[in-house]
């Protein structure tokens, strides 16, 4: 499952990023890495873009970022 | 609510301003000829101190706590988004204080950020604080061990404390600092507690008072290992004196095309002639005291 797909209040563990270069980068810095776990804290009308809460901060993405990230859904807490 | 335009700050008159001819600009503790390359005036002060950090952690206000200064600060990230100069006396010693833009880290591509970078990469200042988030500490220690692969004169402000006890967050700094290898502060800038502390700290990581054992990151896997190593080997053959040459080997086998070029046109030679000439100045120094 990609994150774009996540419902609201979903939480997921990220397996695999597919961006590459500057925007992959970027992710990584922000703390999204494989194996941490995200959930998609406020998801705006048309869905796009959508925060999620990441390591303790919210961060935004577009749905197109979003669903460069794949998942795996969890019910774990964050 | 009021807006503070942002003082120029480059010229910061003060009781913080050496008379001329007292500071020690030639004895060469740090690399002068750099540091004015980067625009940083160095005539009157000893030391020279970054401010680095993550957006919106509180650099601008633990410099002004540093300063007595009132550079802009903002609650929102990227309110500086140039690099603010200011100084302070501590003990008898001169320095000034760097505030550089937030980073989130030091590979990005982003103009402010790359500001930053370049600072701790060539201006190579002589203590940088790292200013973090306490409520937010994960994902400030990116940049802190990116920074430890550069420096180990480092002493981190674990800033925004007061909201981090609010938060109920408590965090434990003596296993921090140890698990870093360099001090940690505890502070909230906002009302000047620990701000002496952090002063404390950094007048002894300048002195070479404090033992600093920076932690270094992770081995890195066997082929990536071997590359840098002959990759850094070259860089030291080419560059003598070059400190950070894993660093800059590592960017290299990244592709970051700022580092390509800067290898290209030699502009890594100038930093590590500076090296160099510190380093004849420091074992001149030697010679004459003995």
């Amino acid at each position: 499952m990609n994150l774009d797909e996540l419902p609201r209040d979903g939480r997921a563990v990220v397996t695999r990023l597919d961006s590459t270069g500057a925007d992959r980068r970027r992710l990584m810095d922000l703390g999204v890495l494989p194996g941490i776990v995200v959930r998609a804290a406020r998801i705006s009308p048309l869905g796009d873009p959508t925060a999620y809460l990441v390591r303790g901060s919210m961060i935004a993405l577009r749905r197109s970022q979003a669903r460069g990230i794949h998942v795996e859904p969890c019910a774990e807490e964050a | 609510m009021s807006v503070e335009l942002p003082m120029p700050l480059s010229k910061a008159p003060g009781p913080s301003d050496s008379p001329p001819g007292h500071a020690c600009g030639s004895c060469a503790v740090f690399n002068v000829a750099n540091l004015e390359r980067l625009g940083v005036n160095t005539a009157s002060s000893d030391f020279v101190i970054a401010l680095a950090g993550n957006p919106n952690t509180g650099k601008s206000t633990v410099f002004n706590a540093l300063t007595g200064l009132r550079q802009h600060v903002g609650n929102w990230p990227g309110t500086t988004v140039v690099r603010a100069e200011g100084a302070f006396r501590h003990q008898g010693a001169a320095y000034k204080v760097v505030d550089l833009p937030g980073t989130y880290s030091l590979l990005s591509s982003s103009s402010d950020e790359h500001a930053a970078c370049d600072f701790l990469l060539f201006g190579d200042p002589d203590v940088t604080v790292v200013v973090v988030d306490a409520t937010r500490l994960e994902r400030n220690l990116n940049l802190v061990l990116q920074i430890l692969q550069i420096t180990n004169r480092v002493v981190i402000a674990l800033n925004l404390m007061d909201e981090a006890q609010r938060h109920g967050i408590s965090i434990d700094t003596r296993h921090l600092s140890r698990e870093l290898g360099v001090p940690v502060v505890p502070t909230s800038a906002r009302k000047g507690r620990g701000i002496p502390e952090l002063l404390e700290a950094i007048a002894q990581v300048a002195q070479g008072r404090t033992a600093l054992k920076a932690r270094t990151t992770a081995r890195l896997a066997p082929v990536v290992e071997r590359s840098v190593s002959t990759l850094a080997g070259q860089l030291s053959a080419e560059f003598p004196g070059l400190a950070n040459s894993r660093w800059v080997a590592l960017r290299l086998l990244e592709g970051d095309p700022s580092t390509e070029r800067a290898v290209r046109d030699g502009s890594l030679g100038d930093v590590d002639r500076q090296h160099s000439a510190r380093q004849r100045a420091l074992e001149a120094a030697e010679r004459t005291a003995s």
